[in-house]
This record gives C-alpha cells, sequence and structure tokens, in this order.
C-alpha cells in the first residue's frame, strides 16, 4: 500500500538553508545541495525548499540551487516561494522542480492556481497554506510570510483550491511552527478530512511521536519537518523507523 | 543518430528524465526532442508525460509526433512512462478520448470516496511510494519484489490481455502499474524519480535488448 511520506524541509536564503522560529529569528542550517544529498542518503520520500529570499535580485540563486540538487537526487522536489505567475512555474519546473508550491499568490490571485494546473497538470501544483487559530474549531489564513491576515477561513480556501486544480496541500500551523510542541492535529485533521487530494502537515515537530501523531491523529498523508532533521537530532531513517514501529507504512 | 530519445510533446518536466537517464547511460548520447527524424533514428525510445491525457494526446498531434511514436512502439526498445503508458491504449475516460492504440484496453479513474481496510481515507491523486508486485522481465532485474517506486496520478490503465501485465500495485485493490510487449514497456510511476529503485529500472530499459 502507499506509504506516508516523510519530507524535509528548507527553508533558503541567500544560497544557505536557514531555520526560524515563528517565522523569525533565523539560524543559519548549511549548504542545501550537501543536505538535500544527505537526506536523499537518508531515505527522504521527497524534499521541499522554500525561498524566503524577500529580495527578487537573489531569485537566481534558488534556480542554481535546484539544477544542482536535481542533477544528484532522485526523488521528488518541491520549490516554493515568491511564485507570481505561470511564468515562475514553468521556470522552476526547468530547473529542475517536480512541484511548485504557491502560497501567497494564490490568495491574491487565485487564477493563477487554476492556469498553473491547467498548463503543467494538478500533480505539480501544490497550494501552501499557513493557517493561525483565531477561535476553537475556526483558522484563518495568512500570507506574506504570515504577516497578512486575509479573512478566510483555511478549511475553506483548501477546498476551493482542491477545486481550482491544486494536486496537494502543504498545511502550516503558524501557531506551532518552531515551536516543536508538535502540529496543530485539529487543523490538520478538519483540512484532510474535508479535502480528496493529500495534505502534507507542518509546523511544530519537536520529536518523531509529532511525526507518527501527524498521520495517525491528524491523518495527514505526508509529514514535513525541518529542525529536527538539520541539527542532526533525528535522522530521516530513525523517523521512518519510528513510525513504522507504531503501524504507519512507510519507505523504509 | 542518438542512442536514446526522449519525447518531447511540451507535457511535464523532462529534465528529470533526462538527467536520470544520463546518469544510467553516461557514454549514451541522450536527448530530448520533438524532432521526429532524430526519434526516428534513435536507438531506443523513452515516452513519458504528465498532466492531462487529452492535453497529451492534443500536444503530440499538434507536433505532428504520433506516427513516429507508434512506429517506435513497435519497432524498438520503448519505455511510457505515466501518461506515455495510459497513451498507449484505446481509450482513456479523462476527457473521453481515444488513445494509440498500440495496447487493447481502457484508462478509468480511480473511485472517489476510497477507503482502505481501516476506513481511513485513501486520496487521489495516489501520491507517493507504493510497492509493485512485479512478474519476471529483464527491466525487473536486481529489483527486489515490492520495492517501492513513486506514483503520482489519478488514473490507471485496464489492459485487456491480462498477458501483458508486468507489475501491479494496491490502493486499495490492485492495479497494473507495468505492462510490455515485445520491445515495449511501459509503468505508471515515475522511475526517474523512484531513488535507486527506478535508476535500476532505467539502467535495465538502457541495456535491453528485445527479441
Amino acid at each position: 500500500m502507499l506509504a506516508k511520506r516523510i519530507i524535509p524541509c528548507m527553508d533558503v536564503t541567500a544560497g544557505r538553508v536557514v531555520k526560524g522560529v515563528s517565522f523569525v529569528e533565523l539560524r543559519d542550517a548549511g549548504d542545501p545541495v550537501e543536505i538535500a544529498r544527505r537526506y536523499d542518503e537518508q531515505g527522504a520520500d521527497e524534499l521541499t525548499f522554500l525561498d524566503i529570499t524577500a529580495s527578487s535580485d537573489d531569485r537566481s540563486i534558488i534556480f542554481h540551487i535546484i539544477e544542482k540538487v536535481a542533477e544528484q537526487v532522485f526523488i521528488p522536489l518541491t520549490v516554493g516561494g515568491g511564485v507570481r505567475e505561470v511564468q515562475d512555474v514553468r521556470n522552476l519546473l526547468n530547473a529542475g522542480a517536480d512541484k511548485v508550491s504557491i502560497n501567497t499568490s494564490a490568495v491574491v490571485n487565485p487564477q493563477l492556481v487554476a492556469d498553473a494546473a491547467g498548463r503543467y497538470g494538478s500533480q505539480c501544483i501544490v497550494v501552501a497554506i499557513d493557517a493561525k487559530q483565531v477561535a476553537p474549531g475556526k483558522w484563518e489564513v495568512f500570507t506574506h510570510g504570515g504577516r497578512k491576515a486575509t479573512g478566510l477561513d483555511a478549511v475553506e480556501w483548501a477546498k476551493k483550491m482542491q477545486t481550482l486544480g491544486a494536486g496537494e496541500i502543504l498545511l502550516t500551523s503558524m501557531d506551532q511552527d518552531g515551536q516543536k510542541k508538535g502540529f496543530d492535529l485539529a487543523l490538520t485533521r478538519a483540512v484532510t478530512d474535508a479535502l480528496e487530494i493529500p495534505v502534507i502537515a507542518s509546523g511544530g515537530v519537536g520529536n518523531l511521536q509529532h511525526l507518527a501523531d501527524g498521520v495517525t491523529k491528524g491523518g495527514a498523508d505526508a509529514v514535513l519537518a525541518a529542525s529536527i532533521f538539520h541539527f542532526g537530532e533525528y535522522t530521516v531513517q530513525q523517523a521512518k523507523q519510528y513510525m513504522a514501529q507504531q503501524g504507519i507504512e512507510v519507505r523504509l | 543518430m542518438v542512442d536514446i530519445a526522449i519525447v518531447d510533446y511540451g507535457m511535464g518536466n523532462l529534465r528529470s528524465v533526462y538527467q536520470a537517464v544520463r546518469k544510467v547511460a553516461p557514454a549514451a548520447s541522450v536527448q530530448v526532442t520533438d524532432d521526429a527524424s532524430v526519434i526516428a533514428a534513435a536507438g531506443r525510445v523513452v515516452f513519458p508525460g504528465q498532466g492531462a491525457m487529452p492535453d497529451c494526446m492534443r500536444e503530440l498531434d499538434g507536433r505532428g509526433l504520433r506516427q513516429v511514436v507508434l512506429d517506435a512502439a513497435r519497432n524498438k526498445p520503448f519505455l511510457g512512462i505515466c501518461i506515455g503508458l495510459q497513451m498507449l491504449f484505446e481509450h482513456s475516460a479523462e476527457g473521453d478520448i481515444p488513445g494509440l492504440g498500440v495496447l487493447q484496453g481502457e484508462v478509468v479513474r480511480f473511485a472517489h470516496e476510497l477507503k482502505d481496510a481501516q476506513d481511513n481515507k485513501l486520496k487521489v491523486p495516489h501520491m507517493g511510494w507504493n510497492g509493485v508486485h512485479h512478474a519476471a522481465h529483464p527491466l525487473w532485474a536486481g529489483i527486489a519484489q515490492d520495492a517501492r517506486f513513486y506514483y503520482v496520478h489519478s488514473y490507471y490503465v485496464q489492459p485487456r490481455d491480462k498477458d501483458i501485465v508486468q507489475g501491479t500495485s494496491d490502493y486499495p485493490q490492485p492495479f497494473v502499474c507495468a505492462v510490455s510487449r515485445g520491445n515495449l514497456f511501459a509503468v505508471q510511476f515515475h522511475p526517474e524519480k523512484s531513488a535507486a529503485a527506478g535508476l535500476k529500472l532505467l539502467e535495465n530499459f538502457v541495456n535491453w535488448n528485445p527479441v
């Protein structure tokens, strides 16, 4: 049967992998190409790169990184950050990305999701949703790296993105991100129950039980984590063995 | 003349396929091409595909590549990947359109509201790593039974002739993920994105000499 995926995520700026806490306080984690190769050797199921560079001047750096990684790593690569138009999707796919993640621009211009999925196929369009709890059982979508409230309900927004052609949802809890206390399982469950397309849980992983909970309690199809892998606390292989012991289907 | 031609009809990311083929055949000349004469002269042909089948069929015809792909599928080592497998069949439910008709059978969608044995919802597209139960064929040499390959698709093939089936995966029911006939082999998963198992299959293909 289909395995649950474990996806290390690399936030990239100025050619380096960094990690923040609740979207701020960046800490250097190393060279993206080297880190990608290491995760591939450890059995990562996919890799996600988020270009968190604010200025467009440094945009070419991410293309170069993706090209280098794609030459050496034969698993799916997702790239997000700064995708504003269909041509940005094309450029990232040309550089070697297999999927492109769209976040802020999906809110600003939902038609972009439909156009990109129509042109390149839903399989390569991931819509990233950053959500914050606003009431019990209610989450709001934020954009611009979590700085801007949109007034959109996260579950409804996810359903709309599915309708427009998203192939997958990357769901990040802003409340949990960087806190190492585990995913927002209620949010994950609410979104995954509402959708037919796969959902990647993100934000808050501090230990291996958190990853397992994302699948067993949150219902996620894939789990994404950054710092527990970057700083050597756990390998991807350890994470998979831990999940397998709990009866979760993984690729060992 | 190139050793391996990767057919480019404007759909999907061919760079991954190119990189992976280069990796397993470093000495071979490999070209991503929409030139019918290059494909006709190539020693072997890889026929990938991504996106929706109606778009793929339209783009293939728009570039005038139908005949050269049909010829290659009948005459030389030929590897179909993903939609490149589906297009070989007679008809697809995706857009209710005819395919190339090289192989008999239908392309159908996974059911809505799929559930596994524990009553968990199964998502469509079927996306991720699934085990492949494979038959005996030179392209599976050195690949463990139930090795996992990377998939992303919502439709799958139902061949009329069961003898062409070379592999199945479960979601939750078995579906056909690999077929072969003579010089032709085609898979639903993406070998170029399936790490060591995928590279091994591609290596087997570039070294394959079907009779």
